[in-house]
């Protein structure tokens, strides 16, 4: 069971947390997004081996945050609060 | 083999206790301190069990963890099958059975398999049975394969504990290099946790004699565990480190054997020392599962800690050094041992303590049930009624594997040892390929290094020193006989070659196909003979072939350690009402629905629940009816940019409501479909209230914040969850403005006050209440929500008004009716994964709105603007009919074809309409009202006519009346 770093918590049993897809998928807004620039918004992942950016939430405390994990080693690199602005 | 205990002796057994316990029916004595094993042996127990497959008669193998052949279930109140008689304590009163034997192991009806085992190779049965169907045939090979028999009766009579635990040094085995390792980190400072699986620390320095610092050993095991549990440090004994996965976690099983069930604990430690020792191989020959040949450190370690002597005329096979110890320890004790050396120059400066046969192998082993002679490979005979052999000693590296450690093949050790090191683990002792003391105290001066300066030193060992030597010996191809390789699943030398002729050759391959290393030992002893005479096979060396993945557990865990406290309730808990025992005085019978206990109708369990709800639904639209909407989400959003917020999140547009106002709308997924519905009340400028469905709430409340934070910011909205802060308490039905008006609420409640879709403020003793007029059941309603503290007063106040008026307590049964027979949907019932808000006959923002909103684009894909969409429908059958059933399928006619065009979500008898009403969803259904179509069942069919959603009242009258 891995322990992730919550920006506000410190590190916590990952079953506390919640995957919130990946960071950086950037909502495209409008009836007249190309469908193809929307289904990739909505369905297309990079599922990267190695460095992953994601976005997780802490259940315990509510907040999202972006964390950066290494997905063969399942090592932790960074994790950071969303600190307001519109996740990029 | 004719086993004895011995008259004095043996480190572990208490003779001052003696025990009984029953074996296969019979009645076995023994002392404190016995296993079920060590007490088998002393009885001169030969047959323990039989095998997997062919029903091979089996005895005892080892002494510990990797124990293939004793298994036993145990009965009673601490049941526990395929259990090791090897490290399963003996106590009074125990009784244990032979697994996969009937009657019994000595005497079992399915031996005559082994006569036929020639014609059932590895992967037999799969490729026998498989016409016409491999399932017919099934259950009866199972029934007959198989270990040990689960009694599904049983329930446990208590729950498991778990632990949390952390710690600066986790040490896993309190052999000599665990407790070296143990007291040099408590030197250090650190805060130190050791754990073992057997009962008394000490690991092989229990039976293999040695001195340490010019004293015996158990005085050295003794000092070490004084210091250290003066230090403070925890020791924690018959317990299993099983497992570790992510980030180090290290799962721990604890026995008891006071009548608890095991305890689990969940460690992180900083730093891991695994001192886990190593497993001792078997050797090669025919027939080497035969009852009476045993691991010579097993037969070593009976004659030390129980004084049980495995035979009187033993041979001792061997490849390797560790074998000279056994053989003259068992010379001393009486026994007439020769020991049959592989090496042509035996171990250097060996002292003859036993007869020394040098550069010979055994061949065969002969006897029908237990061993009675040997074959050496120059043909010569030897008597014996007991074998042991050492076929060299496999480092248990399993968590090191488990941690994703990589491991390394010796040569000179003819073993894989850990590799490159893994951050925060160290292995140390035997585990990491030391033999003699010196290099197993080194090993763990190493493996705590690391951690500064110890205080601790360790005594330099004194005794004659264990040494290495050895002459690999593995299972060579084309070989006579059968030869076991793995006995806990019946894979012989023979299936090996027969899964490389099928090319079967990668060792993943070779475990599927014939079970090698499978089953509760998870070949222990098995998995390198196996994977090497693969190598041999395909011309491969040992580390071309490597190992198959490790994983948890390393020892079998019971469930009941991983479910713990886990169960009933406390595994799924309930959301209760605040007025539960207040509606269980009332005869409540209570239902989960979404998480929630609650009410599904009164009268009582005796009630006949359908006329109950029958009824109910038909008073409420009689007269008055009360509810308990308590669950109803009660989500605020708060700030700035609250109005927007709401604008986004639903599919209707929201910021246009007026303060003091209700809408209903729809939440959207990204991808369209209808997430959730209910009403958004706006109470101020800058502040709403999201009264969602009661169980989505918290599925909503994530949403509303993943929105906040990703696309909104912290500071311009704000979100509270209230919906357990409040109790809501629903008056609905023609009589309710009367009902209402005989309680002061501190508002008026006159329609061009208080109108439909408008909320309203007020108090009832003292406490503020919100009053919405907002209707699930079509008739005039008032929902007024309260303290959830306080709503039992204002409760009983509504009843007791409401018998003037014969009122009636509903529960959420007739609730379903009252809302079907308006065509109001619920959400998962009349919708699927696949609804869009046009297919519910909401149109209007989709076409009109211009700003942005959750789903919007998705609305507008070729998918969602088919013209074949399933749109929802009212169902009418004719009265006197039964309803139709929930999830019936309308259907088409091509031919001979059916094809579904839809489904019944929602079906009910509505007393108030004297006949059964029901919603659908059906292909085009939209403009299909009128229509008559053709609803299946379960190969029924039978009619109904598409109709609107709402049956009842469809100008909406009742909602002012
Ligand atoms: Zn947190």
């Amino acid at each position: 069971m891995q322990l992730f770093p919550c920006p506000f918590c410190g590190p916590r049993d990952e079953t506390e947390f919640h995957y919130g897809g990946d960071a950086g998928n950037a909502r495209p807004d409008g009836a007249e997004v190309p469908i193809e620039r929307w289904a990739g918004y909505l369905y297309l992942r990079g599922n990267p081996k190695g460095t992953a950016r994601e976005i997780w939430v802490h259940t315990s405390c509510g907040e999202f945050f972006v964390m950066e994990r290494d997905t063969v080693t399942h090592k932790v690199l960074s994790s950071t609060a969303f600190g307001g602005e519109h996740a990029a | 083999m004719t086993a004895s205990r011995l008259a004095t002796g043996g480190s572990a057994i208490d003779r001052s206790r003696p025990i009984r316990f029953s074996f296969d029916g019979a009645s076995v004595g023994g002392f404190a301190g016995d296993t079920i094993a060590s007490a088998l042996l002393a009885n001169d127990v030969a047959i323990v069990g039989r095998s997997f497959k062919y029903h091979r008669p089996r005895g005892i193998w080892g002494a510990g963890v990797e124990e293939p052949n004793a298994l036993v279930d145990i009965g009673g109140p601490q049941a526990t099958p395929n259990t090791r008689a090897t490290t399963e304590p003996a106590r009074d009163g125990l009784v244990a059975k032979s697994v996969n034997a009937t009657p019994n192991a000595q005497a079992d009806r399915n031996a005559f398999l082994d006569r036929f085992s020639r014609f059932i190779p590895a992967a037999f049965y799969y490729k026998t049975f498989m016409w016409p169907d491999w399932h017919m045939f099934e259950p009866r090979i199972r029934a007959m394969a198989g270990l040990g028999k689960v009694d599904t009766h049983w329930t446990s009579p208590g729950t498991a504990d778990q632990i949390n635990h952390y710690c600066d040094v986790l040490v896993v085995g309190a052999g000599p290099a665990g407790l070296a390792a143990a007291r040099l980190a408590a030197g250090a400072g650190l805060c130190v946790t050791l754990v073992d699986d057997q009962h008394k620390p000490g690991g092989s320095l229990g039976h293999r004699a040695c001195e340490i610092g010019g004293k015996p050993a158990s005085m050295w095991i003794e000092e070490t565990v004084a210091e250290l549990t003066a230090g403070g440090h925890l020791i924690l004994p018959a317990t299993t480190a099983f497992g570790i996965y992510d980030h180090n976690l290290v799962g721990l099983n604890q026995r008891h054997f006071d009548g608890r069930r095991d305890t689990l604990w969940r460690v992180r430690p900083r730093h891991i020392v695994l001192a886990t020792g190593a497993i001792e191989r078997p050797l090669p020959f025919a027939n080497n599962d035969l009852p009476g040949i045993l691991s010579a450190d097993a037969a070593l370690a009976y004659l030390r800690r129980h004084a049980v002597l495995v035979g009187r005329r033993v041979v001792v096979a061997t490849n390797n050094d560790s074998a000279y110890g056994v053989a003259a320890a068992l010379a001393e004790a009486g026994a007439d041992a020769t020991l049959v050396d592989i090496r042509r120059d035996g171990m250097p400066n060996a002292t003859a303590k036993a007869r020394l046969v040098k550069g010979r192998a055994l061949a065969a082993a002969k006897g029908r049930l237990r061993v009675e002679g040997v074959t050496l490979d120059d043909g010569t005979r030897l008597d014996a009624d007991c074998v042991l052999v050492s076929g060299g000693w496999t480092p248990t590296i399993h968590l090191f594997g488990q941690a994703k450690g990589k491991l390394a093949w010796s040569e000179a050790r003819a073993a894989f040892l850990p590799g490159d090191p893994v951050d925060g683990i160290s292995v140390a002792g035997a585990a990491a390929g030391s033999v003699s003391l010196s290099e197993v105290f080194a090993s763990s001066e190493k493996a705590v290094a690391s951690h500064g300066k110890t205080k601790a030193a360790l005594p330099l060992s004194t005794g004659p020193e264990a040494t290495g030597g050895i002459v690999a010996a593995w299972p060579v191809p084309g070989s006579k006989g059968r030869i076991w390789i793995d006995y806990q699943n019946d894979v012989t030398v023979k299936d090996v070659e027969l899964a490389a002729r099928e090319n079967f050759v990668s060792v993943e391959h070779l475990k599927r196909y014939t079970t090698l290393g499978m089953a509760t030992d998870q070949g222990k002893t098995s998995n390198l003979p196996g994977l090497a005479l693969m190598a041999g096979i395909t011309g491969r060396a040992v580390p071309e072939v490597g190992t198959t993945t490790y994983r948890p557990p390393f020892t079998p865990v019971p469930l009941a350690s991983f479910a713990g406290a886990r169960a009933g309730e406390l595994m799924a808990p309930v959301r209760r009402l605040p007025l539960e025992s207040v509606h269980r005085e009332s005869g409540a019978v209570f239902q989960e629905y979404g998480g929630w206990l609650r009410p599904a109708h009164y009268g009582g369990r005796g009630v006949d629940a359908d006329r109950a709800i029958q009824d109910e639904a038909l008073r409420a639209r009689r007269s008055v009816a009360l509810f308990d909407g308590s669950t109803l989400g009660k989500i605020e959003v708060i700030g700035p940019k609250a109005a927007e917020f709401v604008d986004f999140l639903y599919y209707n547009t929201m910021s246009t409501l007026k303060p003091g106002r209700c809408r209903y709308g729809f939440m959207l997924s990204e991808n369209g479909v209808v997430f959730d519905d209910g009403v958004l009340v706006r109470l101020d400028e800058h502040r709403f209230v999201v009264s969602c469905s009661s169980s989505h709430v918290a599925a909503v409340h994530a949403r509303l914040e993943e929105w906040r934070q990703d696309r909104f910011g912290r500071d311009a909205v704000y979100i509270h969850n209230a919906t357990s802060e409040m109790a809501t308490l629903t008056v609905s039905g023609p009589n309710a403005h009367k009902l209402l008006e005989t309680v002061d609420l501190g508002l008026s409640l006159d329609d061009a006050d208080l109108p439909h879709m408008a909320i309203g403020h007020g108090f009832y003793g003292g406490d503020a209440v919100r009053i919405a007029r907002v209707s699930f059941t079509g008739d005039r309603s008032y929902e007024i929500s309260i303290r959830a503290d306080r709503a039992e007063p204002l409760w009983a106040h509504l009843r007791q008004v409401g018998q003037a008026f014969d009122a009636v307590v509903i529960g959420l049964e007739a609730l379903m009716i009252l809302r079907a027979e308006k065509g109001f949907i619920v959400i998962g019932k009349d919708t699927d994964g696949t609804t869009l808000p046009h297919d519910l006959g909401s149109e209007g923002p989709r076409v009109k709105r211009q700003t942005e909103y959750v789903g919007r684009r998705s609305l507008f894909t070729e998918e969602a603007s088919r013209g074949d969409r399933l749109q929802l429908v009212g169902l009418t059958v004719p009265s006197g009919e039964a309803p139709l059933p929930t999830g019936a399928h309308g259907i088409k006619r091509e031919g001979d074809r059916l094809h579904s065009q839809g489904f019944v979500t929602s079906s009910y008898h509505s007393p108030t309409l004297g006949r059964p009403i029901a919603l659908g969803l059906i292909e085009r259904g939209a403009a299909r009202h009128g229509e008559t179509i053709e609803i299946q069942h379960l190969g029924k069919v039978r009619t109904a006519m598409i109709t609107a959603p709402c049956a009842f009242d469809p100008a909406g009258e009742r909602l002012h009346a």
